[in-house]
């Protein structure tokens, strides 16, 4: 049994169209996707705009309604039952946001932004309260005098650190990060990662991490789930998806990361150019009629690709 | 190359300005071994200042940089390093700001232009792409008409027929599947990538010789992106434009550019071929910058920090070192009071001494970082 098992989960907006409003075929953002994370692992979930990557993620923390699926955290069912029950369950899964302006409320102070999720699970006295949002602040880096200013008067990862202690204040087990550092500038993400990874030891968290950019997949992640419109193409540990990937998407996005290196740009270019052709002639066997992935496949024991009957 | 003759060239077509003074910056230019054959933009000293409550701010501080025909010429530096409003400086958009220094493009200073005239040069001969096509783009008008707009501004004599040739024209050439039927489309009904390729469409309608790119694929994904960039790269060899690639992405970087500056808090720090800033880069910033993405070498558990915050416009040191705030194990005497730009090899530029004596704070002494190797 898994720390978290997600199975077969369907996440699908329903949609209404036309003059009359008739209703036409949901949205299937998301489409049957298996997933399970081991305790104190970073899985990753990777995919372009629109491949239903936060869907999932946010459909796992309780905020998009669950078409169909399960998804078991230590052995609870959270896609059973309403938006309030297995709240005991709910505190120990917590998220950090994308963009680190508009996820603190401007009005609050950070002593308010960072006591909320507290005054929602913990009946604390205002000292108590004030105490433990120190220690926070301490933990993220940051100095506890502090606690009345307001967002404006903080640089974007000095946000993102006070997004990470609000998530954080609970003692959850399991964080979804939804692009947590797609917003900041390369020196501020280094400094952003390198904490989520010394919180992570610290207090033994557990890490859906979802993102786009694949260097950063690569730095964090133990396993790695590749996503497009809505279901899976591959599937693996980091070593499997970067060392030896099969499915055709999965190697152009590989080969579509910039390359530090110009000395490599025309062998790159070339490469990407024969990449590009085998996706353009076997796009056909690889997807099925509507553009979707076909179910996966076991390559090895823990790699999992979308390849074609023959493949 | 005979620098005499060229200085007469060059004072013939500015006749209208002051003699002396370009003499003497030309003669500083060559000093500084920046190639004069043919420079298609040529920067010097730019300061662009914002006024903030009663005093002005320097956002962009003493710029010196050129850009050739058939060039590109990435900027890479951090939000607020002043690479925007650099761009903006060139294509005369700051409706507020005080701008110093000096713009040649093709010799003649654009700076001291009336707008009437900066009109004439701003997309006919100046280019550019911006970074969020849907902003860029107005969602009440089709396709077609916005870039039409662009050709009946520069080419008034063209036809209503010949027009629309043209834009077709234009958005096969962007790589547009069917350009007559998004000639009628509205931008929302076009993904972002088709989007990016419309604004590159409206601003390479009258074919510029310059073409400043500003983040024009951070609003993308990463399959797309390439896609951009490889359009790019395919419309500067046909036409032969030069291109200024203003950027936070080394990756995009590495790509893409034949040299590179780099800038930190509204100075350049660094100036260098693509080749010599991967593999031999001097100054603090640019090493620091380099040593904190993440890479595929697994020995690397930790990324780099670096210490301390950008500071804000209002809050820059007036004087020394800007950088020097973020390096504070190294001895303070290193830096110069007046940092300037050093000449290290051909073409290799650095600002102030610190560099000699940079080390990062986990190792122990100078240290070159090979990201190549």
């Amino acid at each position: 049994m898994s720390f978290l098992e997600v199975k077969d989960l369907k996440v699908h907006f329903p949609s209404r169209g036309g003059i009359l409003s008739k209703k036409i075929p949901p949205v299937r953002a998301v489409d049957g996707i298996n997933l399970s994370i081991e305790e104190g692992q970073t899985y990753g979930l990777v995919g372009e705009s629109g491949s239903g990557k936060t869907t999932t993620g946010r459909a796992i923390i309780g905020l998009n309604a669950i078409t169909s699926g399960s998804v078991l955290f230590e052995g609870y069912d959270l896609a059973k039952g309403g938006r309030r029950s297995h709240l005991d369950v709910r505190r120990d899964i917590q998220m950090i946001f994308q963009d680190p302006y508009s996820s603190l409320n401007p009005k609050k102070r950070v002593l308010d932004i960072i006591a909320e999720p507290l005054r929602n699970f913990e009946r604390l006295s205002p000292m108590e309260e004030k105490l433990r949002v120190q220690q926070l602040l301490e933990q993220v880096g940051m100095s506890p005098e502090m606690i009345y200013k307001y967002p404006h008067e903080f640089s974007g990862g000095q946000r993102q650190r006070i997004g990470i202690a609000r998530a954080v204040a609970l003692k959850p087990k399991l964080v979804i990060a939804d692009e947590p550092v797609s917003a900041l500038d390369v020196s501020v993400q280094a400094q952003v990662l390198n904490f989520m990874k010394d919180i992570q030891q610290e207090m033994k968290l557990t890490y859906l991490l979802i993102s786009h950019d694949l260097g950063i997949i690569r730095h964090m992640c133990n396993h790695i789930g590749i996503m497009y419109k809505g279901r899976y193409v591959e599937q693996g540990t980091t070593a499997d998806i970067f060392g030896n990937p099969q499915h055709i998407y999965t190697k152009r996005l590989i080969t579509a990361i910039p390359n530090i290196d110009p000395l490599q740009r025309d062998k790159q270019h070339i490469y990407r150019e024969a990449v590009r052709e085998e996706y353009e002639r076997a796009h056909d066997s690889y997807f099925d009629n509507e553009g979707f992935a076909l179910p996966l496949k076991p390559i090895t024991k823990t790699h999992l690709a979308a390849l074609p009957e023959r493949g | 190359m005979n620098i005499g003759v060229l200085i007469e060239v060059f004072n013939a077509v500015n006749y209208f300005l002051n003699n002396q003074k370009i003499k003497v910056g030309l003669m500083r230019l060559v000093d500084r071994g920046i190639p004069l054959n043919d420079p298609l933009l040529a920067i010097k000293n730019l300061t662009t200042s914002f006024r903030i409550a009663d005093d002005y701010y320097a956002a962009v501080d003493d710029v010196t940089l050129t850009i050739g025909k058939n060039e590109i010429v990435a900027i890479v530096g951090e939000s607020g390093s002043g690479k925007s409003a650099l761009a903006f400086s060139i294509m005369g958009l700051h409706t507020r700001a005080r701008i110093e220094g000096h713009i040649y493009y093709k010799g003649q200073d654009i700076v001291p232009l009336p707008p009437s005239k900066q009109n004439k040069l701003r997309g006919k001969e100046i280019g550019m792409i911006f970074q969020d096509p849907l902003s860029a783009l107005n969602p009440l008008m089709i396709i077609g008409a916005q870039i039409e707009e662009a050709l009946l501004l520069h080419q008034p004599k063209l036809s209503k027929k010949e027009r629309r040739l043209a834009v077709i024209e234009l958005l096969t050439k962007v790589g547009i599947p069917r350009p007559e039927h998004t000639y009628g489309q509205f931008p929302h009904e076009l993904s972002g990538g088709m989007r990016q390729r419309v604004v590159i469409a409206i601003a390479i309608a009258n074919e510029p010789k310059l073409l400043i790119a500003d983040e024009p694929t951070t609003a993308l994904d990463v399959t797309i992106q390439l896609q951009i960039l490889e359009l790019i790269k395919k419309l500067k060899n046909e036409s032969e434009a030069g291109i200024l690639l203003i950027t936070h992405d080394l990756g995009v970087v590495a790509e893409m550019a034949d040299r590179v500056a780099v800038m930190y808090a509204g100075q350049i720090v660094e100036i260098a071929d693509i080749y010599t800033l991967l593999s031999a880069a001097k100054h603090p910033y640019t090493r620091s910058l380099l040593h904190s993405i993440p890479t595929s070498k697994e020995s690397q558990s930790r990324l780099h920090v670096i210490q301390g915050i950008v500071p804000s416009l209002q809050n820059l040191p007036r004087q020394g070192c800007r950088f020097r705030s973020r390096m504070p194990w190294i001895d303070p005497s290193a830096h110069e009071d007046n940092p300037t730009m050093h000449e290290i090899a051909p073409g290799h530029y650095v600002r102030c001494t610190c560099y000699k004596s940079f080390h990062f704070p986990d190792q122990k002494e100078v240290n070159d970082i090979h990201v190549l190797s």
